[in-house]
Order: structure tokens, then C-alpha cells, then sequence
């Protein structure tokens, strides 16, 4: 089994985003991380390996500094690596997608691609359906259980109000992964230093032959959204906290 | 002037026989455009229908409903063959209809059906998609919505002839904008590429609220000790009209299943209210649940950071606190 996985370098969730400019943000500061999903999707894809045999080859499309969250997430069990550099902040879906693709297609196509169901930065929500289509391959996003028998894939996925939907497709397939689907492992040492010694190989957006002009959705503005401060605590016994939070609740905020 | 209306096709979702209210909400979304409703598939059978599930049986029907929150067409889309167990060719339907009404928008929920067929929808039509979106101005293609789990708001314009948009549950009140509403039926030409089908459907076996789409949630985080005592949250949640939740640690404490885990790594919900019981308000917590509009967090110990997050705070046991809360509702 060749299994490439889509992984996206992203800021860390439990850091303050500063924003710059008008579109943009601090990121040289910043701790980046794996996106938390694209983790499901390396386990994922390395447990299939260790068992069936292969390689997992990461994919990134982003700053050269995704070269750190690259080695991290090597340690998990990872081969090799890609990296396809570009200087955006936001690269818009679709160019993701179409760059994803070549890089895919360059170094030959896979049986399968793993991605998150989303990344947590721009929570886009798209880029693995818009690779899927571009290579033909089918795609089933948000699983949490996943069977394969041969070459016929079984993907469990869950639609809200607790209702799970069984879907079969067949290699080579695409499987957007979310939590549920396995424990990512934590790297040990002696796999952190084996992780130094493998290839990232760096591709140039541009070298990539994509018109970057043509995104499709543009970034205008970025604000910082103003966290809650002072908080109302109510005071009494139990029973008066509760008769006026009901009352708070129906008549001052109307959400009752 | 009369201002030039935009052709916006607005996706339904239809649960138990009746328009989910998140749908009514996406149609308010684009009010005072040209709107066409579209139902597909298996919904498309309920389009005449009283609502079989509904209290009443003087429930207004699907059609009715989609007239009354301003839909002037309503068009039920079947394919040639039956398009319920195939999310690939529900999207081919729905780009085939998207060509036959020249839309100029197209409006869905931000639920996990509606991210799924309009990403399928998006890449098939190579179009600007955004979603969960939170505002949207239809006119200019201008949208809002959270980036960095709720850290920042965005603002984003899309280019292009078409423009595709899931509108967050929740996050624009239904209105009633009554039309004439006229029923029409559409064949999509779609064949099946036999790659991906639904074999099964799981039912859950609780009539539970989806947690992304409820108006209201109450989470019990590790605070609440055991499996069964979700129950308590149950009985309040029922009261409420409510979904129940959990945080990472009950769930990793096996007192919950991961779909009910919210936060990070499980699901954002941005409901009306949010009820933290038990919870202490870490980041990964927050950053599921910091869009809700109103938050309320029990908590025994006074200094939790929950306390310094939310808009009311009672300092309390959640075993003392939730029954009487419950009690008066
Ligand atoms: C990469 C990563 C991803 C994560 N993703 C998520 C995620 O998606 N969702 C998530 O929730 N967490 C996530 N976490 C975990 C998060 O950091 C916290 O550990 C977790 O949210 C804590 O859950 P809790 O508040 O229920 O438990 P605790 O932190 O243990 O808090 C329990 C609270 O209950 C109070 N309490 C105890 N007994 C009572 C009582 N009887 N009555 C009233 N109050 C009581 C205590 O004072 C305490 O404040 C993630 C962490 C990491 C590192
Ligand atoms: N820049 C990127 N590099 C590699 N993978 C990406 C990138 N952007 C998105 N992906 C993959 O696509 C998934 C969905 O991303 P998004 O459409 O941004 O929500 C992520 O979980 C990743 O697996």
C-alpha cells in the first residue's frame, strides 16, 4: 500500500491569534502544530502500513517553517515527506487542492490519501473533496471507523442526532479522518530520531505550473474577536440562583 | 428602485416528514432574493406531505412551510435513479439543477450532510465554496465566518459566476416572509459512478438532538462522574429543548461517546445558550463552544477558569445545582 496523507501546518489551538494588517496575522512567533485531525489520519495510515506493508508519505502545502511540523509528525511512523512551499498565510482551497495534486501525481499515485475533516486554522471544510474529484477517486469524510477488507473500504460516519451512515467504496480512495477513528500515538525517542534522518523533499509553488492569481475566495479582513470578560455570578441559595437564571434567561437574553 | 433579485437556491434539509428549522434559517439568510427552495431525493416524497412526525395533523405541509419563510419555487429534485444512497450523485443532481436554474448562489447548513454535499458540490463545479458561514451578503459575495476556532472573524469575498455558502446552525433567527411558493419537479441526468454508496443507516437509539444544530446545549464535563448520570443532564436537556454534550476528560473517562464530545478535537456548536456543567474551561474546550451566544457554567470551585469565559456563573455542585434548574424550567 502506497498512502499518502494531507497534512496541514497550522498555529496551535491553545495560542492568542494577533492580528496584523488587515488580513493577516502573527505567525513568526507563533507555535505551529499538526492540524489535531491530520493526526488521525497519520495514525490511520501508518497502522495500515505497519500491518499490510508499504509507505506513508506526507504531503504539506505551506511555509518553508511547516519543514518543523513535518519532522514532528514523522515521528509517528511516517516514510517521507513533501513539502510544496508557498509564502501565503492563506492559500485559498482550490489552489491547495492543485497543488496537493501535483505533488501527489508527481511521485506516482497512491492507493490511498488520508486527510483531516478540516483544518482548525481557516476551517475550510473542503480541500480533501476538491483533490477527490480533481484525481477521480472517491472520498468519504468524517470517519470514525474504518474497515478495510481487500480492496473494499468500509467508512462509518455520523450525520447528527446520534444516526451513523455505513458507506462502501474501493481502493484507491480517499477517507477524511475525525476523532473517534483511532488514539494518535506519542512519539518515543528513538522514533524522534529516526524521524530526523528522513527525506523531506521541497517543491516550489511555483515550479508547480498553478495560476495562484486565480483564487477563489479572498480574504479580505481579520478581526480579533473580543473575549468575554466579567462574567455575572449569581448569588443566593440554589433555588433563588435558579429562579433568576430561568428569569435572566426568558425575559434580559431571550434564549428560552 | 426595485432592486435586481439574485437567483439563490437554498438546499433543505426535511427530518421527519418537517423542514428542519436551520433550513428555515438559511432561507432567511438570503431574504428579498429570488428564492428557490430544493429538496432532493428521498426528502423530495415529504414535498406534499403533512408532516408525519409533526403534533398536529393540521401541520402545514413541507411546501406550505418553505412559502410561508419565502421560497417563491420550490423544486423537487429526483435523479433516475434513486439518489438516497449516493452522496456522489446527490451532488451531481444538485449541479445539474444548478445549471438548469442558473443560480447565482446557493445556500445549505452548515450540518454534517449539508458541509458533505456542498464540498462534493464545490469540486464538482469548481466554485467558490465557504462554510459555516455566520453572515452573508449575497449582493456583494461578502461573508463572515470563524477562523481559528472562534479567535478571529474573517470576512471573505468569493469571485466568480457562482457562489456556494453553508450557513452555521443557529446563527440567523428564521422570519417569516410569505410567498406564493409554486411546485416544480426536476430530473436531474445523473448516472451513478458506483464508487461510493450508503449501506446502512444506524438509527440512535435515543431520540437525541443533533449537538451541531441544537439551539441550545448542556455539556457535563469530568465533574460528572459516571456514565449514568448524563441522565440528570438528560432530564434538563429534554426541559430545554436541549442537546447534551460532554468534554474531552469524560469522554476519555468513558462516560461519553466521542460524538458527544465537544471542543478541538470533537464538534463546534454554536447554539443560543450553552450550559457548562462540571467543566473547566480549557482552551481546546473553549474553542468548540466560544461562538454560542449566551454561556452558562456551573462549577464548584470559584476560581475555575470557565468563571472568567462565560456571561453567568453559579458556584455550585452540579448534583445540587441541575435538578432545581430543571425543576424550574
Ligand atoms: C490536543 C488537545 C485537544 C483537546 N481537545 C479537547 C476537546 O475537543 N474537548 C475538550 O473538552 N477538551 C479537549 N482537550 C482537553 C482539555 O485540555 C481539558 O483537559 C478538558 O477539557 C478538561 O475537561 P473537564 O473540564 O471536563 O475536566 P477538568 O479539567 O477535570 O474539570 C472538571 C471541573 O469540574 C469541577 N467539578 C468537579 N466536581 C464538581 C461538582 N460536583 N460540581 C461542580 N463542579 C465540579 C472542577 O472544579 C473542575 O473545574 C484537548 C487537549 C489537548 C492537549
Ligand atoms: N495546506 C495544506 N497542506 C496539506 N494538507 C492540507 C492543506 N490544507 C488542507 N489540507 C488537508 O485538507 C483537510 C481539510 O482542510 P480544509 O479544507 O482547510 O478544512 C485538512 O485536514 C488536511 O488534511
Amino acid at each position: 500500500m502506497k498512502i499518502f496523507v494531507c497534512l496541514k501546518h497550522v498555529p496551535d489551538t491553545a495560542i492568542n491569534i494577533k492580528v496584523v494588517g488587515i488580513n493577516g496575522y502573527e505567525d513568526s512567533e507563533l507555535k505551529f502544530i499538526p492540524n489535531p485531525y491530520d493526526e488521525y489520519a497519520i495514525e490511520e495510515a501508518v497502522s495500515i502500513v505497519e500491518k499490510q506493508g508499504g509507505e506513508v508519505v506526507l504531503v504539506t502545502v505551506g511555509k518553508e517553517a511547516a519543514q518543523a511540523t513535518i519532522r514532528g509528525a514523522m515521528a509517528m511512523g511516517a516514510d517521507r515527506a513533501i513539502l510544496v512551499k508557498t509564502d501565503s498565510q492563506f492559500l485559498d482551497s482550490s489552489l491547495t487542492a492543485k497543488a496537493l495534486k501535483a505533488a501527489i501525481e508527481s511521485d506516482g499515485l497512491p492507493d490511498m490519501i488520508f486527510t483531516g475533516k478540516g483544518s482548525v486554522d481557516t476551517e475550510g471544510f473542503q480541500t480533501q473533496y476538491r483533490l477527490a474529484h480533481a484525481l477521480g477517486m472517491p472520498i468519504v469524510n468524517e470517519v470514525s471507523v474504518l474497515t478495510l477488507e481487500g480492496e473494499k473500504i468500509l467508512a462509518q460516519r455520523e450525520t447528527g442526532s446520534g444516526e451513523k451512515q455505513v458507506i462502501e467504496t474501493q481502493l484507491p480512495c480517499m477517507i477524511g479522518a475525525t476523532k473517534g477513528l483511532n488514539e494518535p500515538r506519542y512519539p518515543k525517542f528513538p522514533a524522534i530520531m529516526k524521524a530526523k534522518k528522513k527525506q523531506i523533499k521541497e517543491i516550489d509553488l511555483s515550479e508547480l505550473g498553478i495560476d495562484t492569481s486565480k483564487g477563489q475566495v479572498a480574504i479580505e479582513k481579520l478581526e480579533a474577536v473580543p473575549e468575554r470578560s466579567g462574567a455575572k455570578m449569581l448569588e443566593g441559595s440554589v433555588d433563588e440562583q435558579m429562579t433568576e437564571l430561568v428569569r435572566i434567561l426568558k425575559e434580559d437574553e431571550k434564549v428560552l | 428602485m426595485d432592486q435586481i433579485k439574485i437567483k439563490t437556491g437554498v438546499l433543505i434539509e426535511i427530518e421527519n416528514g418537517a423542514v428542519k428549522e436551520t433550513s428555515l434559517g438559511v432561507m432567511t439568510a438570503a431574504a428579498g432574493q429570488d428564492i428557490y427552495a430544493l429538496i432532493l431525493g428521498r426528502d423530495a416524497s415529504a414535498v406534499n406531505a403533512p408532516s408525519v412526525n409533526a403534533p398536529s395533523v393540521n401541520a402545514p405541509s413541507v411546501k406550505d412551510k418553505l412559502a410561508e419563510y419565502g421560497a417563491g419555487t420550490i423544486v423537487s429534485i429526483s435523479g433516475a435513479e434513486d439518489l438516497s444512497a449516493y452522496p456522489d450523485l446527490q451532488a451531481l443532481a444538485l449541479a445539474s439543477a444548478v445549471k438548469e436554474y442558473n443560480f447565482e448562489t446557493l445556500l445549505g447548513t452548515a450540518s454534517a450532510t449539508g458541509r458533505d454535499i456542498f464540498a462534493r458540490l464545490a469540486a464538482i463545479l469548481d466554485a467558490p465554496l465557504v462554510s459555516d458561514c455566520v453572515e452573508i451578503n449575497i449582493e456583494e459575495k461578502i461573508v463572515k465566518k470563524s477562523h481559528f476556532s472562534g479567535k478571529t472573524m474573517a470576512t471573505l469575498k468569493a469571485n466568480g459566476s457562482i457562489f456556494l455558502c453553508t450557513i452555521r446552525p443557529n446563527s440567523i433567527e428564521p422570519v417569516a416572509a410569505a410567498t406564493a411558493g409554486q411546485l416544480v419537479e426536476f430530473t436531474a441526468d445523473t448516472q451513478s459512478t458506483g464508487l461510493i454508496k450508503i449501506v446502512e443507516t444506524k438509527k440512535a437509539t435515543k431520540g437525541l438532538l443533533d449537538l451541531t444544530e441544537a439551539p441550545i446545549v448542556i455539556t457535563g464535563g469530568r465533574a460528572i462522574k459516571a456514565a449514568e448520570n448524563y441522565g440528570m443532564l438528560e432530564t434538563c436537556a429534554q426541559k430545554l429543548g436541549a442537546a447534551v454534550g460532554a468534554s474531552r476528560a469524560a469522554v476519555d473517562a468513558g462516560f461519553a461517546p466521542h460524538s458527544m464530545q465537544v471542543g478541538q478535537t470533537g464538534k463546534t456548536v454554536s447554539p443560543k445558550l450553552y450550559i457548562a456543567c462540571g467543566v473547566s474551561g480549557a482552551v481546546q474546550h473553549y474553542a468548540g463552544m466560544k461562538t454560542s451566544k449566551v454561556i452558562v457554567a456551573i462549577n464548584e470551585d470559584k476560581d475555575a477558569p470557565i468563571f472568567s469565559k462565560c456571561d453567568y456563573g453559579i458556584v455550585g455542585d452540579i448534583f445540587d445545582v441541575v435538578p432545581v434548574l430543571t425543576e424550574k424550567l
